[in-house]
């Protein structure tokens, strides 16, 4: 048989086994004590999480140095349950959603919804009802802070996961049901690797989102309760009561520690082992790097480790689950007639619960509240829009230039571009005291300078967002410029500007929602006994939140809600649909 | 190996009865893809399904393959002194799992059916010998050639035993060299009794490749796709190309292609549907023109055999029927009997400068092709001379899919682009008279 090969690169299979010798590396012991301390670490801080609430009132958070590396061990837990529980809600329900015509019905738009809405406005809720449900108990709290996180991540995870099982490759789920696959299986082999880029792309867009939270929910003051988390979180609202600079700084730092050292040490790896499941038939040029992965990988024990896992998992699916393949079986569809009416039912259901849903709400926020709140409420969201609007347009017309430029030099794109993404994990919300000190001593007028802390965060996804598109335009496109001398406006007009522009839209669009958001803790700030306030929305949920008046709460987070996804409908979504039909580089 | 042992029972492996498939929704715009036909396929035989897109054949492949169910007709496998007939199949895009080692995907299917995994590699190991992988068990799919990726396919399909290969066009997403290369291999394989399999069933539209491979055609008609004739080969094996027993069958089945009564009568011409409902293929106007000009010149000078064009072009016939129909549409030839014959314009044509071409062109679109002159119309007759494009799409939406539509109106924009009969502004997605002439 003749054997043809134009790969040379491929004719060496084995080269990966060269060193899987049996003798114990350098590698095996450094990974081996790397794990082993994760571990011992994790269970340290979830042994303190079920301490009952009175060890918290006897041993409150104190501003000893000795105790941060406990709290940021603490806030980073309470991120990972946090992420945890996104990640077994977005296989249950983005799952069910695209398996299921009905319930996608519902999930779809729900998650669409849910993915733009304030998510800190929930805190009050959330806090009375996690506390009820474990009474007397620090799990309570631990519950609604993790809660809390968990509602900044799971939406767009959840909705990429969906959006991937949509757009399965039509051949491999060929190839599955041709083979039998058990639903199981499937998952195993086809949809979840399949998901794992996108997923974990989301996965790190949600972290950085859920720093932003943790911080601000560790420390919860609902009416007359008031709760601190040990964390870090914590360690800052005390610091800033006692108007303590060098608590902060140290406060800022550990954070800056505990992102750095998640970004090392789960991150890349992570990026670096989803890179073979990109879903194409070359090879890249240029592979996600990290050390950690290429350490464990050379590590003999955990290659050995990750095959038992693998044969575990073969084998769940395997002969010893008979019953599970037999269910691979499709059942028959029904028939058309009965399909309508069960269609019928199901919107007449869904139907029924959205008019029972919306007199609900009308009775609860009729009896608290006039129409004058809502007058003033939507006025003060204007306040926010303008805000926002003015400050994306800023940020824009700072970092857009910026980012091109960088991005056209892959030298200085290589280094900066992971300090862009990372400023754009760290909460900006731990740096606001800073400014709020600023503020204060220079008595400047905080309804125009407490603005730009809403921005202060989310700024870097605009400009990571551009140096990605301006490195992605083609170095043909870029040398034909050259050529024909184009340069000034027309260079922007007709090379920059379309080239970076889809990537400018994803990056804006993150910026605004995640602006919105901090509306919620940067128009009202405090340092020490000074109270800093812009007339705006955030600062009424703010207000209403600290008072425990449940209805504007409600009213505040319904309007805001209502203000983000019509900016998103009326401005984002008509350029996000245009940079895909006329500016797609294909 | 069971493959030449003499069988006493004479059953057949696959029996398609009265099969008949329509796409789309139950009420409202579909397709007819397959019409009521019929396919025994028998012990230690190469079948070919061959016909143009559109005719059904990968339908009828997958209904056997068990991943879809046609509208109406049965798929039996009598049953056999040696044990139940299974089905295996390899695909036109290799359809291999990006994730999985090469060594992973071919023990995928065993893996699926709780095989043990001792077994298991050892017969994933056996395939990957006998297919001509050996040495590239731990590679992944991206790091191998589309010969190579090919190849993981076929000992993914043949690992799990099948009673039946079934091959979706399984070599038309492979250079010439490559696509020789595989052909041959595979042939040698069966010819040597050396594949577990007793039948091979496949997908085709290259003319030149079921002959090369097969011991019986199906030639397929489409729109709806039917069973226009059943075709033996009789050539021994192995076959050559230039044979000129060979090369006179490849000339027999490209006339069957063509033959008129192949259209059903009620029908204004080759495309299916009729006036404005006629779904069009995109087809280049860079692409007619040349073909005008192959046939115009010698040594052909106004006829020229399709099997010949498709040799000396380069097209394969899948290519080429879609661009001969596009001309017969606009009046500018004619096939006769598996021969291209340019119509007097089209003559005309081929001499004719640019300005006196497009002239001719835009004649015959709009007197030829429903759409282009109904949009024509429509503009002449608004005050505006100009109207939105999504007016016509919903029109055509009335007789097909979105997707045809969009295609079809796409093909008459670039047609009349080229012109000057109308032009249309993407961004304003409209129709106007502004630039034409």
């Amino acid at each position: 048989m003749v054997f043809l090969s134009g790969d040379l690169k491929a004719a060496h299979p084995s080269a990966r086994f060269l060193n899987a010798g049996t003798v114990p590396s350098w590698a095996d012991l450094v990974a081996f004590l790397l794990l082993a301390a994760c571990a011992i670490l994790i269970v340290r801080g979830a042994e303190d999480m079920s301490q009952p609430l009175a060890a918290l009132h006897a041993a409150p958070v104190t501003l000893d140095p000795a105790r941060l590396p406990e709290y940021a061990l603490r806030t980073t837990l309470r991120m990972f349950l946090a992420l945890a529980a996104s990640l077994v809600f977005t296989f249950t329900v983005a799952t069910l959603a695209a398996k299921s015509r009905k319930a996608e019905l519902l999930i779809v738009p729900a998650l669409d919804i849910l993915q733009s809405v304030p998510v800190l406005g929930f805190l009050t809720f959330t806090v009375a009802f996690f506390m009820g449900l474990f009474p007397g108990r620090q799990l309570g709290v631990e519950c609604a802070a993790i809660f809390a996180i968990f509602t900044s991540q799971a939406w767009n995870m959840a909705f990429s996961f969906y959006q991937s099982l949509r757009t399965l490759p039509a051949d491999l789920d060929e190839v599955s049901r041709q083979f039998g696959f058990s639903p199981w299986r499937r998952f195993t082999r086809l949809e979840l690797p399949f998901a794992t880029p996108s997923l974990v792309w989301n996965v790190m867009m949600s972290m950085s989102g859920g720093w932003f939270f943790v911080v601000a929910s560790e420390a919860i003051t609902v009416g007359d309760t008031t709760v601190t988390l040990p964390g870090v979180g914590s360690w800052l609202s005390v610091a800033i009561a006692r108007q303590d600079m060098k608590a902060l700084a140290l406060g800022v730092a550990a954070m800056a520690v505990v992102i750095v050292l998640y970004d090392q040490l789960i991150f890349r790896p992570v990026v670096a082992w989803a890179d073979k499941f990109r879903f194409e038939q070359t090879a890249s040029q240029q592979r996600p790097a990290s050390w950690l992965y290429d350490l464990l990988r050379r590590a003999a024990w955990t290659r050995s480790l990750a095959r038992s896992l693998a044969r575990l998992s073969g084998a769940a699916a395997g002969p010893l689950h008979p019953s599970v393949r037999r269910r691979a079986v499709r059942l028959p569809a029904p028939p058309p007639a009965l399909g309508r009416i069960l269609d019928a039912l199901w919107l007449a259901l869904v139907g029924a619960t959205v008019i029972g849903g919306a007199w609900l709400l009308w009775s609860f926020l009729s009896v608290r509240l006039s129409l004058a709140d809502l007058g003033q409420v939507s006025l003060l969201g204007l306040a926010t829009l303008a805000r926002v609007v003015v400050l994306i347009a800023l940020a824009t017309l700072i970092w857009v230039p910026i980012g091109v430029w960088i991005g056209l030099r892959p030298a200085w794109a290589e280094r900066l571009q992971p300090l862009a993404q990372f400023l754009a994990a760290f909460p900006a919300n731990v740096l606001f005291p800073f400014a709020v000190a600023a503020i204060v001593a220079l008595r400047l007028n905080p309804d125009i300078w407490l603005s730009p802390l809403m921005v202060f965060g989310t700024q870097w996804y605009i400009l990571f967002n551009v140096i990605a598109g301006a490195s992605a335009i083609p170095g043909d496109l870029k040398e034909a410029a050259d050529m024909f001398g184009l340069k000034g406006w027309q260079w922007w007009r007709q090379v920059a500007i379309p080239g970076i522009f889809p990537y400018y839209v994803t990056g804006a669009l993150t910026a605004s929602g995640g602006s919105w958001n901090a509306s919620i803790v940067a128009e009202a700030v405090t340092w020490g006994h000074e109270r800093l306030e812009a007339a705006g929305l955030g600062a009424y949920i703010a207000k209403a939140t600290a008072a425990g008046d449940s209805a504007r709460v409600a009213l505040g987070v319904a309007v805001m809600s209502i203000f983000v996804i019509a900016f998103n409908r009326v401005l984002w979504r008509p350029m996000y649909r245009f940079a895909e039909r006329r500016l797609r580089l294909a | 190996m069971t493959c030449f042992t003499p069988i006493n029972t004479a059953a057949p492996l696959v029996e398609a009865t009265a099969i008949r498939h329509l796409y789309g929704k139950a009420e409202g715009a579909n397709l007819l893809v397959l019409d009521n036909v019929d396919l025994t396929l028998n012990e230690n035989e190469i079948v070919g399904l061959l016909g143009r897109s559109g005719s059904g054949k990968s339908t009828l492949l997958r209904s056997i393959a068990g991943l879809i169910k046609p509208t109406e007709g049965q798929i039996a496998f009598p049953p056999r002194a040696d044990g139940p007939t299974t089905v295996s199949m390899v695909f036109q895009s290799f359809a291999l799992f990006p994730w999985l080692t090469v060594l992973q995907n071919v023990e995928v299917g065993l893996e699926a059916k709780g095989v043990r995994a001792e077994e298991r590699r050892k017969r994933a190991l056996a395939a990957i010998d006998l297919i001509g992988l050996d040495g590239f068990e731990n590679a992944y799919p991206k790091e191998l050639s589309g010969g190579m990726r090919q190849r993981v396919g076929l000992a993914r399909a043949l690992v799990v035993d099948p009673s039946i290969l079934l091959m979706d066009e399984p070599f038309s997403a492979l250079d010439v060299l490559t696509a020789e290369t595989l052909r041959t291999d595979l042939l040698d394989l069966w010819s040597e009794g050396r594949m577990p399999i007793k039948s091979i069933l496949m997908v085709t539209h290259n003319i030149e490749e079921a002959v090369l491979m097969c011991d019986r055609i199906l030639v397929f008609s489409s729109n709806p796709g039917r069973v226009v004739s059943t075709i033996k080969v009789d050539l021994p094996q192995p076959r050559h190309r230039q044979d000129p027993a060979f090369r006179a069958l490849v000339e027999r089945i490209y006339a069957q292609m063509t033959r008129p009564d192949q259209a059903p009568a009620a029908r204004d011409g080759v495309f299916p549907g009729m006036g404005l409902s006629m779904v069009l293929p995109r087809v280049s106007t860079n692409v007619m023109a040349g073909l005008i000009e192959a046939v115009h010149a010698a040594p052909f000078d106004g006829r020229a055999p399709m099997s010949d064009l498709a040799q000396d072009l380069q097209y394969e016939a899948d290519e080429l029927f879609p661009i001969a129909e596009t001309l017969q549409l606009l009046r500018l030839a004619e096939l006769r009997e598996g021969d291209l014959v340019l119509t007097a314009t089209a003559r005309r044509y081929a001499e004719a400068e640019v300005d006196a071409r497009k002239q001719i062109f835009a004649q015959q679109l709009l007197a030829h092709v429903p759409l282009a002159g109904h949009v024509r119309r429509v503009l002449d007759d608004r005050p505006s001379h100009s109207a939105p494009a999504s007016r016509f799409r919903d029109e055509l939406e009335d007789f097909m899919s979105p997707d045809y539509a969009d295609q079809t109106l796409r093909a008459v924009t670039n047609w009349s682009r080229y012109a000057e009969a109308f032009s249309y502004d993407e961004g304003a997605d409209r129709f106007s008279l502004d630039d034409a002439v």
